[in-house]
């Protein structure tokens, strides 16, 4: 296949999972502004555009006022905010289109169904009695197309493509969450325990849909080692960066079998899923998790790269 | 004052108002239909349309980057026997076309015998010397024409323009076609109506049939080059390269190695045997063209002209469907061919000869007028519908630069009903019937595509204007 096709279909779906998790984060972010104090509700609001990297563009539009409507237009539709959810659906569709012989009709129809229906509900600014219902739509679009992927694509390289554009991208959106959120998580000498922190850990399990899951397994126990080891490490996980990272792996292997060689990314991330095998949560939290999670990030960041070199994507 | 257009020939209603024989079937069928079915399939139709995303980008309008050509579900239908007469005369014109660019690009045969002044390639942009004494491989030229008919009576089809460079709108032939059988299968099981559907796979055939000598693949690699995504016609540049099995690349997928054109894979450069360009000449290689051209590859002509790839269609063959050389098409038809023409032009007034452009000047208001180099329907006069001051402004157009400029008769176009609110009603329609040329011979489609003025009494079919589309019948016998 082309390279600028395999640059294409990786794109689609680090876009698609990039709005999907940017969706996750406005709505646990609008739940905790929700049960909090006016300034808190601020707060949190403030922290989610800080999450996102947008400080600088939200405050050059609507200076330090950081309310609801504000914050979740901006990140939704804002012209201002070249990477709004908007922007994203667009740029995915725009991928899809030059990729279209590539994809099943299928993969096609629920990508472009999908942005114009986010299309004409982004239309107008959104309300707050809108927001649920905006926020599920991307949502919506983006399992829609994960399952007519499943459902029609040959599993070949085009498929591997897509699946690693995804895997790149959720552990990337993973690993930032935890990284703003670190602090919550790291435990402090006088920990004692406040039903503040309970919500904030929620919170961050919220923002990649892990509250259910976490309190499945462990029986409804909230404690921060726990949180960061189910996040890192539980490869039962889907959102997890140990998941994702063995996704990957298998990805690239498979790539490999069909091409009949190996490239340099595939040394890259052997020793990157490595370390997810012998690490502990108390090795990770005695290296500092914050060091961790931004090293991580780092080298997230050189291996897409690689990938992107290996398989010329580019020239 | 607007003059009233005489009074065209409606191909679904003879004079009496009974339905002609082409038709017997398809109004048979639509009258046992509840009245508002076909309309209610029509927005279902779009619908379907702008999801699966066959729409078109018009320039200019940021509004409307992408839009629908409206389709009307009543179809344009040509008897088995008029379709006969009308591929004779199409194939007869396309091998005409062909051999004339070889004669063009090389002794200019026809030039010297006097029947083509030689003033109509000096300085004229779409003659490329770069081209003069070589042949492309397998002496195909025209891989691709689409030869615009338009009819004005029963057997009456004359030719309103070729296509020799780089037509389009065969993927809404295609299309249109599938839609309706979608949407009313039942139709074409009690009318027979002839297949349209392998186009993709006679294209990819006739394609590797030209492949250059440096092939050396049994069977030999097609792509499809695009100007891109924000390209009018991108959806048909990724449909055909979807159905044909072949790679849809851009200027940046390739470069020139060892000789070859190869394009940028995941595995490395891989060498294309035939490039199928949706590329202007002019923008096809900035080595030779224009030089700040994106779109194409640097180097190709070269390795073109060493044998190395197959480009389709062949550069320079704008010259053939140049409109001043239009209306020389009988005499070419008759040089090449040693046979009468048996499609007619339509009669054209070319502005470049003194006499001519008197008489264009003085009838300017029954007159259509179009600039020798313009397409898509932009630049050109339809005297009987324009207003004294649009008149007036062309007449010093005209004065100015005559030689840019050709007349013609407005001619009463046939008219095929389109669905309206308020029932059927008559609108003007043209007929695109798509043309294949490959070593192995002509290969022509049956219909083609069928584009229809919406607007009641309209001439101007172009989609760029507002123009609509029609699925096209040719019976089975």
């Amino acid at each position: 296949m082309l390279g600028r096709s395999a640059n294409g279909i990786f794109w689609l779906f680090r876009y698609l999972e990039r709005a999907e998790n940017i969706s996750r984060l406005i709505e646990a972010g609008f739940r905790m502004a929700l049960t909090r104090s006016a300034s808190d509700a601020t707060d949190e609001w403030r922290s989610l555009i800080v999450t996102l990297g947008l400080r600088q563009a939200f405050e050059a539009r609507h200076g330090t006022e950081y309310t609801g409507p504000h914050v979740f237009n901006f990140i939704l539709r804002d012209k201002d905010n070249p990477g709004s959810i908007l922007a994203i659906t667009e740029g995915a569709r725009t991928n899809a289109r030059m990729v279209r012989g590539g994809i099943t009709r299928e993969v096609w129809e629920s990508v472009n169904d999908g942005w114009m229906q986010l299309r004409d509900a982004l239309a107008r600014p959104v309300t707050e009695t809108r927001l649920g219902a905006v926020l599920d739509l991307v949502r919506r679009q983006s399992t829609q197309v994960r399952g007519a992927m499943e459902g029609t694509m040959l599993r070949n390289e085009i498929y591997n493509f897509a699946r690693m554009g995804s895997f790149i991208e959720r552990a990337d959106n993973t690993a930032r969450i935890l990284d703003v959120k670190y602090y919550v998580l790291l435990p402090s000498v006088s920990y004692v325990g406040s039903s503040l922190d309970n919500v904030q850990w929620e919170n961050v399990l919220r923002s990649v849909a892990g509250e259910r899951a976490y309190r499945w397994l462990n029986a409804g126990r909230m404690d921060p080692r726990g949180i960061a080891e189910f996040l890192i490490l539980d490869e039962r996980f889907p959102r997890s960066l140990a998941f994702c990272y063995s996704k990957l792996r298998s990805n690239l292997a498979s790539l490999a079998r069909e091409y009949g060689n190996e490239m340099h990314s595939h040394e890259i991330l052997r020793d990157a899923d490595c370390q997810f095998h012998t690490a502990t949560i108390e090795g990770i939290f005695e290296q500092g998790l914050h060091e961790f999670i931004g090293k991580f990030i780092r080298a997230n960041t050189a291996l897409a790269l690689q990938i992107q070199r290996d398989y010329r994507f580019t020239e | 004052m607007k003059k009233i257009l005489p009074a065209s020939y409606d191909e679904m209603l003879d004079a009496d108002g009974s339905v002609r024989s082409a038709y017997a079937g398809y109004c048979q069928w639509h009258d046992e239909q509840p009245a508002d079915l076909l309309r209610r399939k029509g927005s279902e139709a779009e619908a379907f349309f702008r999801r699966t995303g066959i729409t078109f980008n018009v320039y200019g309008n940021e509004d409307a980057e992408e839009r629908l050509i409206p389709f009307d579900m009543v179809p344009r239908i040509i008897t088995a026997q008029q379709w006969r007469k009308l591929s004779r005369g199409i194939e007869q014109r396309v091998r005409a076309l062909n051999a004339f660019l070889h004669d063009l690009y090389h002794r200019q045969e026809i030039v010297r015998s006097g029947r083509l002044p030689a003033r109509l390639l000096k300085n004229n942009v779409a003659f490329l010397p770069e081209m003069v004494g070589f042949t492309p491989p397998g002496g195909v030229y025209t891989h691709i024409v689409g030869i615009d008919l338009v009819r004005t009576g029963e057997d009456d089809f004359m030719v309103l323009e070729d296509n020799a460079r780089t037509p389009s709108g065969v993927s809404y032939m295609l299309e249109n076609r599938e839609t309706m059988m979608a949407m009313f299968p039942e139709l074409f099981t009690r009318v027979r109506v002839r297949e349209v559907s392998d186009y993709p796979r006679r294209l990819a055939r006739s394609l590797a049939a030209c492949a250059p000598p440096a092939c050396d693949r049994k069977k030999p690699l097609v792509a499809v080059l695009t100007p891109g995504i924000y390209n009018s016609a991108y959806f048909e540049h990724a449909f055909l390269a979807d159905q044909m099995g072949a790679e849809l690349v851009e200027g940046s997928d390739l470069r020139v190695e060892n000789g070859r054109i190869a394009m940028r894979t995941t595995r490395g450069y891989e060498p294309i045997d035939v490039l199928y360009r949706r590329v202007d000449d002019e923008y096809l290689d900035p080595l030779t063209f224009n030089p700040n051209s994106v779109l194409g590859v640097t180097g190709i002509m070269d390795v073109y002209r060493a044998g190395g790839i197959t480009i389709a269609n062949a550069p320079g063959t704008g010259i053939a469907d140049d409109k001043a050389i239009y209306s020389f098409m009988p005499e070419i038809v008759e040089f090449y061919t040693g046979e009468k023409p048996i499609l007619q032009n339509v009669p054209t007034w070319r502005c470049s000869e003194p006499e001519a452009l008197k008489y264009v000047l003085d009838n300017l208001s029954e007159l259509v007028v179009k600039e020798v180099h313009g397409s898509g329907g932009y630049g050109m006069l339809i005297g009987p519908t324009s207003s004294k001051r649009e008149l007036v402004a062309f007449e010093a157009k005209l004065r100015a630069r005559p030689e840019n400029y050709i007349a013609q008769p407005t001619l009463a176009l046939s008219t095929v009903p389109i669905l309206t609110k308020a029932g059927l009603a008559p609108r003007h329609v043209d007929l695109r019937p798509f043309v294949l040329v490959s070593p192995n011979g002509i290969d022509i489609t049956p219909g083609g595509l069928t584009r229809v003025a919406l607007k009641k009494g309209s001439l101007v079919v172009n989609s760029s204007q507002g123009g609509g589309t029609k699925d096209s019948w040719v019976l089975d016998d």
